[in-house]
């Protein structure tokens, strides 16, 4: 993946398969320490013990588990070649979390890259599903909840093209806004 | 600075446009586009902006566009298909958010596939 934002996307397209009705994106970045870490949390079906190992090892698949295949070893490594780590817990009827830990100042760390382009997309293609997304920088942080937006737009959907606009808008100058103040 | 307030007035001027809108007739055409790992690693995501983008642009009614997992041809992605009914599903390969524009002016708005684009093409 040529952008950290992608594998967000990708990540959070299992929630989705999971059937999760509220999918949490968290993307916080410590400047100082040179550390972020990327979290992908829903209430989804959840997974076994045996299926989060194989999730975590595309070797260790069979093509009878279609949800299995590249997307967790993709963002696991892109989180551990910068000397960070990687973490997946989930419960079977509860939910998963997914962590990923990056040294910012690697030299095989990958840009962040478009995340509000990932968060716009996640929420109009998926209006039917709830998303909530941190961003935070330091001790700076920015909230995007689609509950309360979907509380003002009353019957007009998130996917009408100005809500849409407005959407990725909202993310990017907030974010901006956040980032901006911490440098 | 994008405040949550702001949404108010875009919501009200949103319901006035979709009222117009309601009133048509013609017959859906979707365009889905593949979204699994190989899709979003080949630059699924700037396609399917760029679809919306358009669609929106052109005011286009009866299309819609929307995505879906893994469709089976991972070194062609991205990959779009067009289906309408009461025609065949055309499949494009290897889409660039450049070529969006020519796919929706001959395709979606004038009825003509751009046959250099399809999946037959490299066949």
């Amino acid at each position: 993946m040529r952008e950290l934002s992608l594998n967000i996307l990708d990540i959070a397209q299992n929630s989705i398969s999971a059937n999760a009705s509220l999918i949490t994106v968290e993307v916080a970045e410590n400047t100082v320490e040179n550390t972020l870490l990327i979290g992908i949390y829903d209430n989804g079906k959840g997974m076994s013990e045996e299926q989060v190992k194989s999730v975590i090892d595309p070797f260790f698949t069979t093509r009878t588990t279609r949800k299995v295949g590249m997307g967790i070893p993709l963002f696991k490594m892109a989180a551990e070649q910068t000397g960070g780590s990687f973490e997946i817990k989930s419960e079977l009827g509860v939910g998963t979390e997914v962590r990923a830990f990056f040294k910012t100042d690697s030299v095989d760390f990958t840009p962040l890259g478009d995340v509000a382009s990932t968060i716009q997309m996640l929420i109009t293609m998926n209006t039917d599903r709830d998303f909530v997304y941190k961003f935070k920088v330091n001790e700076k942080e920015f909230v995007c909840d689609t509950r309360e937006i979907k509380e003002i737009l009353g019957d007009v959907p998130l996917d009408a093209y100005e809500v849409s606009q407005w959407l990725k808008d909202y993310i990017v100058e907030n974010s901006n806004e956040i980032y901006g103040g911490a440098l | 600075m994008k405040t949550l307030a702001e949404l108010m007035a875009i919501k009200e001027a949103t319901k006035q446009r979709m009222t117009v809108r309601e009133d048509t007739g013609d017959e859906a055409i979707r365009i889905v586009v593949g979204m699994a790992t190989c899709g979003i690693a080949a630059g699924a995501r700037p396609v399917l902006n760029a679809f919306v983008d358009e669609i929106a642009k052109r005011n286009l009614k009866g299309v819609t566009v929307s995505q879906t997992g893994c469709i089976g041809m991972c070194q062609y992605e991205p990959i779009v298909e067009v289906i309408q009914p009461g025609k065949e599903k055309v499949t494009y390969v290897k889409m660039t958010a450049d070529k969006v524009a020519k796919v929706v002016t001959d395709h979606i708005v004038n009825g003509n596939p751009v046959a250099e684009y399809t999946v037959s093409a490299i066949k």
